[in-house]
């Protein structure tokens, strides 16, 4: 039997009821969620501001009962999809850039590099070790020298050519005068390079350790050249007022790989995915100073050793900057946890 | 989420929704991005990536050529390129929005999965992990493609090995990246729906059809869903079948109409079964049996 019938009463679902008492304050919401994903908080008003989050709450609640009470699935999925985006809004947005930017010259920089002092010092050693294996192999028998540099990096600098070649490649003046590009592209190219090897942390560290073996060396193997020719003070002069904070730089993103890659192979006493976040993210901050760092670093080896071609000058600014990168990371200082402690 | 699943009792259903409760105790019931359409997002960025690269480029050739001031335009290139490949992502997920743009024509976000603020951190780990997953495949093959090399067991194992990175989110069941792992982020769906139009109230002033018991009895909640998703499609041939169907299954004559008679069959049996949940008894689908009985 399903004849018309004239003015018989709606059945009436909850639904309906519930709409026509909420959706005044749910379109609100929307709109002042809208309005800060298009734009941001700063383009509501003051009463917007304190209005948020009890519209937000009362959209939550709306959710629950219309989820124990209601059988309208497009309710339900609406009242979901707002209170997320609400959600996110409320609790999920990061500080303000500038904001972001003091806590991390302040507090996380150092801090997070202070936390890789295990790593740092582990690659350290490896660095040191690779730098006495390259200096050994080219000392016993100069051919190990092809071997270690690639061509392209020697450019000349190699075994067989002279000293007034060697001394030339240490305090000739760059072509051209595009100190500027020289710079730019080191610090480019070597940042990649940085990134890359504490990427490659996560496959259980064996590329990152690989790649600063190999980065000593390289580093051994050309010291034994240049001291082979009685240029040895020099060459570190040349190598030091850059390479003292692009090596340590170098170090850190190896010590950074290092960290993720060993959280996630020895979590220890944490579940192994909570491991590698604690490590990933405290591991990241302090990639973003190696980048900084290198950026220095491109500045000293691009601009700065051009223009100073005496050793004792590049012996003083090379050593004057790793001094300030020790003093600002491993200095101590109050700490903010202290603070919340006493309080 | 454990990395390896417990091999006895169960067997979740797929699903990409995740329970997330809010410090209100509310049960928010996330829904993950798919890997395709996190894919897509990708691709989006890294088109739009390219092309403003590629614009940058010519822009800054001719310019250098007509000023001959190339070093300053060459420093702003290599800056520039730098800050595209490694700055697109990090400084986008890092604002507000919590997205690139290609994950928000796609209506992504990425978000903690603790629920927490989204840290530079967290942003930074999760894209300088990129370089494994993406570049590092695109490397070997590029240098494949360079050299032609002989060493074809190199290659298959270097694929391989890279590809572990790659496929990583089609692996877990959280759709996870590498970079998501390290980081504690996930990606969800955030759309912005309207709210659709109420069923019932839509036909408040229209005579309606009367409906016997043992016709509303036929079916539970999940029919009526199922319903419900048919009239707010409004497809003419699902709408004849579905009607068609019930008619024959309560016995009523057809009376034309189709759309109208389902309307009404839904804002009947709507009421009747939320009247059933108020006093405790849900009926989840037509397979159970009526409480009545």
């Amino acid at each position: 039997m399903s004849a018309l019938v004239e003015g018989a009463a709606a059945p009436l679902v909850n639904a309906s009821r519930f709409r026509a008492a909420h959706e005044a304050e749910w379109d609100r919401l929307d709109q002042l969620v809208t309005r800060i994903e298009k734009r941001s908080v700063r383009a509501l008003s003051e009463d917007d501001i304190l209005a948020l989050p009890l519209l937000y709450r009362s959209a939550l609640s709306s959710l629950s009962v219309a989820r124990e009470t209601s059988l309208d699935r497009a309710l339900v999925t609406y009242l979901e999809q707002l209170c997320t985006r609400a959600y996110f809004q409320l609790y999920g947005v990061p500080d303000t850039a500038l904001r972001q930017l003091g806590g991390f010259l302040a507090r996380d920089w150092p801090s997070a590099v202070r936390s890789l002092w295990r790593e740092t010092l582990a690659c350290l050693i490896l660095t040191i070790a690779g730098a006495v294996a390259g200096w050994w192999l080219v000392a016993t028998d100069p051919s190990w020298y092809y071997s270690i540099i690639p061509d392209a990096m020697a450019s000349g600098r190699d075994p067989a050519a002279s000293v007034e070649t060697l001394r030339a490649t240490i305090y000739g003046k760059q072509e051209g005068g595009a100190l500027a590009t020289f710079a730019a592209y080191l610090f480019t190219h070597n940042s990649q390079v940085a990134i890359f090897a504490f990427a490659l942390g996560f496959a259980f560290t064996v590329p990152t350790v690989l790649l600063l073996v190999y980065n000593g060396l390289t580093l051994g193997a050309m010291l034994c050249l240049f001291a082979q020719k009685g240029l040895g003070l020099n060459f570190l002069g040349w190598l030091t007022i850059h390479g003292s904070t692009e090596m340590f730089a170098i170090i850190l993103a190896g010590a950074a790989g290092m960290k993720i890659g060993t959280a996630v192979a020895f979590p220890g006493r944490e579940a192994r995915t909570e491991a590698a976040v604690l490590a990933g993210r405290k591991a990241a901050v302090a990639m973003a100073g190696v980048v900084l760092m290198l950026m220095v670093a491109g500045l000293l080896e691009g601009i700065g050793r051009q223009t100073v071609q005496a050793d004792a000058m590049r012996y003083g600014i090379g050593l004057a900057a790793l001094a300030g990168w020790l003093a600002y990371y491993y200095l101590p200082r109050r700490r903010e946890g202290q603070d919340a402690l006493a309080a | 989420m454990r990395w390896r699943r417990k091999a006895r009792g169960p067997r979740a259903p797929k699903s990409l929704r995740r329970s997330f409760v809010t410090p209100e105790g509310v049960d928010l019931r996330l829904e993950l991005a798919s890997a395709g359409t996190r894919a897509s997002a990708f691709i989006l960025d890294m088109l739009i990536l390219l092309i403003s690269l590629i614009l940058a480029t010519v822009a800054i050739g001719l310019l250098g050529i007509a000023k001959a001031r190339g070093e300053l335009f060459m420093v702003l290139w290599l800056i520039g390129g730098f800050v595209l490949r490694n700055g697109w992502f990090i400084l986008f997920e890092m604002g507000g929005r919590g997205a690139t743009p290609g994950k928000r024509l796609l209506g992504l976000r990425v978000v903690a999965r603790d629920g927490g603020r989204l840290t530079g951190g967290a942003v930074i780990a999760r894209n300088a992990l990129r370089e494994i997953e993406v570049f590092l495949p695109l490397s070997f093959l590029a240098m494949q493609a360079a050299q032609d090399m002989a060493d074809g067991f190199l290659t298959i194992f270097a694929l391989a090995w890279t590809g572990i990175f790659l496929f990583f989110p089609l692996f877990n069941r959280d759709r996870l990246r590498v970079g998501d792992l390290l980081a504690g982020t996930w990606v969800v769906n955030n759309v912005r729906a309207k709210l659709g139009a109420d069923l019932v109230a839509a036909r408040a002033e229209q005579p309606r059809r009367i409906f016997t018991d043992a016709a509303l009895d036929l079916y539970g909640i999940y029919e009526l869903q199922t319903l419900e998703n048919v009239l707010r499609a409004g497809q003419e041939e699902a709408i004849v079948t579905v009607a068609a169907t019930i008619r024959r299954k309560a016995g009523l004559p057809d009376d034309g109409d189709d759309y109208a008679f389902l309307s009404d069959y839904y804002a009947a049996l709507c009421a009747r079964l939320e009247r059933g949940m108020l006093v405790g008894r849900r009926r989840e689908d037509k397979y159970t049996a009526t409480a009545r009985r």
